[in-house]
């Protein structure tokens, strides 16, 4: 370490990588300080990475609540050729039908980006400070595609 | 260390690895629906209850309708953990949303076996 100080026995850094001990060092230090804290997150701008994370989380709850009509049409279109033609007239008739359909599509595409994201880093690709503001923004963009392309879908 | 006793695999990691590997199934059958719809735009009940009478497709569903339940409750524990601070109601919604993902496997389940 820099300052000649050996990390604890039982810290083991996360990766072996020399360029990211220095990034791991920080954190620690961080975790460590005791410089008081501001928790009020009202008053914190939050970075491009944050929202996508938050963003994230906010998807995932509405997928799990979007599951009720995702079962409901997967087993309506299955039970019988009345059922499939109700879940496709549904889907090409009802405003509110596809209105949820292109909800769920989009929710389910940012959360598909940014999943690739947190997996991509998980391989160590992409973990710098500005590689992450750059990947945010990629998760950004190509959700943002892919949900209009969502919305061509549905209409 | 605080032992956790709601979490899904009791260790972080457990957690963190099998969130990866849910995530890469379901991720995978995402594409394959996804490409399946677009590849048949004009799609009649038989083909598509044709699809769902495969083996294969019964297996991967249901291994996707598995990842849904594991990946939902790690996720949304987490979620919770973070948000929820008082125990009385975090473990109120987290029991809520255990009885809901059973209900959905159970559903599932049914889909691709009953009727």
């Amino acid at each position: 370490m820099a300052d000649g100080r050996a990390l604890p026995q039982n810290h083991r850094p996360l990766g072996l990588c020399p360029k990211h001990r220095a990034g791991q060092e920080s954190v620690y230090r961080a975790v460590n300080s005791k410089r008081p804290v501001n928790l009020d997150i009202s008053t914190i701008k939050l970075p491009l990475p944050a929202l996508t994370s938050i963003t994230h989380r906010i998807t995932g709850i509405i997928l799990f609540i979007g599951l009720i009509f995702a079962f409901w049409a997967l087993d309506k279109s299955l039970s019988s050729p009345a059922g499939f033609y109700a879940v496709q007239d549904a889907l090409a008739n009802s405003l509110l039908a596809k209105l949820v359909a292109w909800g769920l599509l989009s929710a389910l595409a940012f959360h598909f980006v940014a999943g690739i994201k947190h997996l991509l880093m998980d391989l160590n690709i992409g973990v710098t400070l500005e590689s992450g503001v750059r990947k945010a923004q990629i998760t950004v963009v190509v959700s943002a595609v892919l949900v209009i392309l969502a919305g061509v879908w549905v209409w | 260390m605080v032992t956790n006793i709601t979490n899904f695999g009791r260790s972080g990691l457990s957690d963190w690895l099998i969130q990866r590997f849910s995530a890469v199934i379901l991720a995978l059958y995402t594409l394959f629906i996804v490409a399946y719809l677009l590849l048949n735009p004009g799609l009649d009940y038989a083909t598509w209850s044709g699809l769902f009478a495969q083996t294969w497709m019964r297996i991967f569903s249901l291994l996707a309708f598995v990842s849904i339940a594991a990946h939902a409750w790690i996720g949304l524990w987490t979620v919770t953990t973070d948000y929820l601070k008082p125990t009385g109601i975090r473990l109120a919604v987290q029991s809520a949303i255990i009885l809901a993902i059973f209900v959905f496997l159970v559903w599932g389940i049914q889909i691709l076996w009953g009727a």
